[in-house]
């Protein structure tokens, strides 16, 4: 498979600030020579306490920020090449965590067709490209609606139509699912999930919640800037001490299983899912009447 | 004692438009003093419309809201009063900062009050303690702060006040686990310390689920149940209906209950888990 996302030894700082005496204040490097290769059609969730940096490097993937050194390319061109611009983020779009601060129109289809029609792209294909995106984000119906009149779940889904409609090969979701009710939630995942596996779409996901997570085909855990773990999410979850030292938490499930096998029961360790966990106690408890 | 209570509390939005929506629909509700409540309900229930009741920020179409037996609306001139000992914090509270320190901005409401001086530098110190904003920061600009800082000086602004009642809508909303857990603690431990009421709107069931005792679920406009946390995480099967979610444990100790396995009903916590499991695994000790 082709990779999406290739970030060599990117480094990067935010513009020093100015004090009041006119000083130059340290500005600290934020994302610290990271190295990270993301493969075309895969599901990568982000996770990272706040300030960890990776929202800082989500940026960089449709080139809002640019690298102080490395190189960052996606789709294989180069973030650094201002040509790249235009190419880059109809390649790779992004959605953010409020509703709210990404809608543009007073009415669901204008809204979705605004990135397209930025774009040149002729009116029929348009019309085409913003019903198609309705469709797959479940909202068609809500087309002529009036974006204030939906729930905060139904805005992300018309946000995600909005990049969808520019026809990307990667969606940088940064916290899409924060402001959002339970049900809510599942509307926004199901909807990524659907356009990963039918669409091929590569979603990069950054997220607090670690069910999500559990989801994902490989976990990326950031901190200070750094790439600390980059595996499956099975074997990064596994690793229940490290994790909390990062901050960062585990689903339910794995804690009690970790929990259980402090304790001194054999259970397995790279339990993620409820079902998984379900079976492995139910085979735990098997076990203990059988002997 | 019932510190807040409510009167077939009815509001309707855009009423006689053709965008009329009853919001809140007669809800009968009487909430105990000093008690930790969870609020939640999908979007759109009502939670929100029946939180700004409470503060008389919006005023009932028809119903009463009482706090400590009186009828917020009887007189209007108390209503600047009812704001005192009706402390509301609002979503991402942190946009609301103004003041040129920190200090100023969380002594802002105590200043209203007409506090002297000295009571508020006190409230002020003892607040700031209490959700670990450290002595040296009050002086300076909020704006200088990283985000979770910012979000605890707004709330503190609000906690200053000491109010009888507090409501905060999702105050931990885009915090990373370990700043959820320590908001979530330091919210509960100012209510232990103040024995205030306390009302957390969340949509997280694992945040409410380990740091309430009582939960209020709202449902299509109506009061759907107002009960003890262990009661109502029991009837998972009716929160998912509504769009809600029971804590991803509860679920898995429901599945093995379902498969015959004797846990007890009320755990919705990691640590009840592990505990159940265990009495139950210790108990055939001698054949295991």
């Amino acid at each position: 498979m082709a990779e999406m996302v290739e970030a060599s030894h990117i480094s990067f700082r935010y513009p020093a600030e100015i004090d009041e005496k006119g000083n130059q204040l340290e500005s600290p490097l934020i994302l610290k020579d990271i190295s990270l290769t993301v493969k075309q059609g895969s599901f990568v969730a982000m996770l990272g306490h706040n300030g960890s940096g990776k929202s800082t490097f989500a940026k960089h993937i449709n080139a809002i920020l640019i690298p102080e050194s490395g190189t960052m390319t996606v789709g294989g061109l180069d973030t650094k090449v201002t040509e790249n611009l235009f190419d880059i983020r109809q390649k790779a779009g992004m959605v953010f965590q409020n509703p709210d601060n990404q809608i543009v129109a007073t009415i669901v289809e204008e809204d979705v067709a605004f990135a397209p029609e930025n774009l040149g792209v002729p009116p029929e294909e348009i019309r085409r490209r913003v019903d198609d995106a309705l469709y797959t984000v479940g909202m068609y119906e809500y087309r002529k609606h009036a974006p204030s009149q939906l729930s905060g779940g139904q805005k992300q889904r018309i946000a995600i139509a909005g990049v969808i409609a520019m026809q990307p090969d990667c969606i940088v979701l940064d916290e899409p699912t924060a402001m959002l009710d339970p049900q809510g939630r599942q509307e926004v995942l199901e909807t990524i999930h659907r356009l990963n596996r039918e669409q091929g779409i590569t979603i990069i996901l950054i997220t607090h919640y670690m069910e999500e997570a559990a989801e994902a085909d490989r976990v990326v855990v950031i901190d200070g800037g750094e790439v600390v773990l980059d595996d499956t999410p099975a074997k990064v979850f596994a690793q229940v001490d490290r994790m909390k030292e990062l901050g960062l938490d585990v689903p339910q499930v794995t804690e009690l299983v970790w929990e259980l096998r402090k304790a001194g029961y054999d259970l397995p360790a790279e339990i993620i899912t409820e079902e998984e966990c379900v079976a492995a106690l139910e085979n735990l408890l098997q076990q203990c009447s059988d002997r | 004692m019932a510190i807040l209570k409510t009167e077939g509390l009815t509001y309707t939005y855009s009423a006689g438009t053709p965008f009329e929506k009853t919001a809140v629909d007669h809800v009968e509700l009487s909430i105990e003093d000093h008690t930790m409540v969870g609020v939640i309900g999908h979007t759109g229930s009502g939670k929100s419309t029946l939180m700004q009741h409470f503060n008389g920020l919006l005023k009932p179409t028809s119903g009463k809201v009482l706090l400590d037996g009186e009828d917020i609306w009887a007189d209007k001139k108390k209503m600047r009063e009812v704001r005192f000992r009706v402390g509301l914090v609002f979503q991402y509270p942190e946009y609301q900062l103004f003041e040129e320190t920190v200090f100023k901005d969380i002594a802002f409401g105590p200043k209203n009050m007409g506090l002297g001086e000295e009571e508020i530098k006190k409230r002020v110190v003892e607040t700031a303690h209490m959700l670990g904003i450290d002595e040296t920061m009050l002086t300076r600009s909020p704006f200088a702060l990283s985000g979770g800082q910012k979000r605890r000086v707004a709330i503190a602004g609000v906690m200053a006040m000491r109010p009888k009642v507090l409501i905060l809508d999702e105050p931990c909303a885009g915090l990373d686990p370990k700043g959820r857990n320590l908001m979530l603690r330091q919210i509960r431990d100012y209510q232990k310390t103040t024995q205030s009421t306390v009302l957390l709107v969340s949509h997280s069931m694992e945040d409410v689920a380990g740091f309430t005792e009582k939960l209020l679920v709202m449902s299509k406009a109506k009061l759907y149940c107002y009960d003890d946390t262990p009661a109502v995480f029991r009837r998972a099967d009716e929160l998912k209906e509504m769009g809600l979610r029971v804590p991803q444990i509860s679920s898995v100790m429901g599945a093995l209950r379902s498969k015959g396995v004797e846990l007890p009903q009320d755990i919705y916590t990691v640590e009840q888990a592990r505990d159940a499991m265990l009495s139950l695994l210790r108990k055939g000790e001698g054949t295991c």
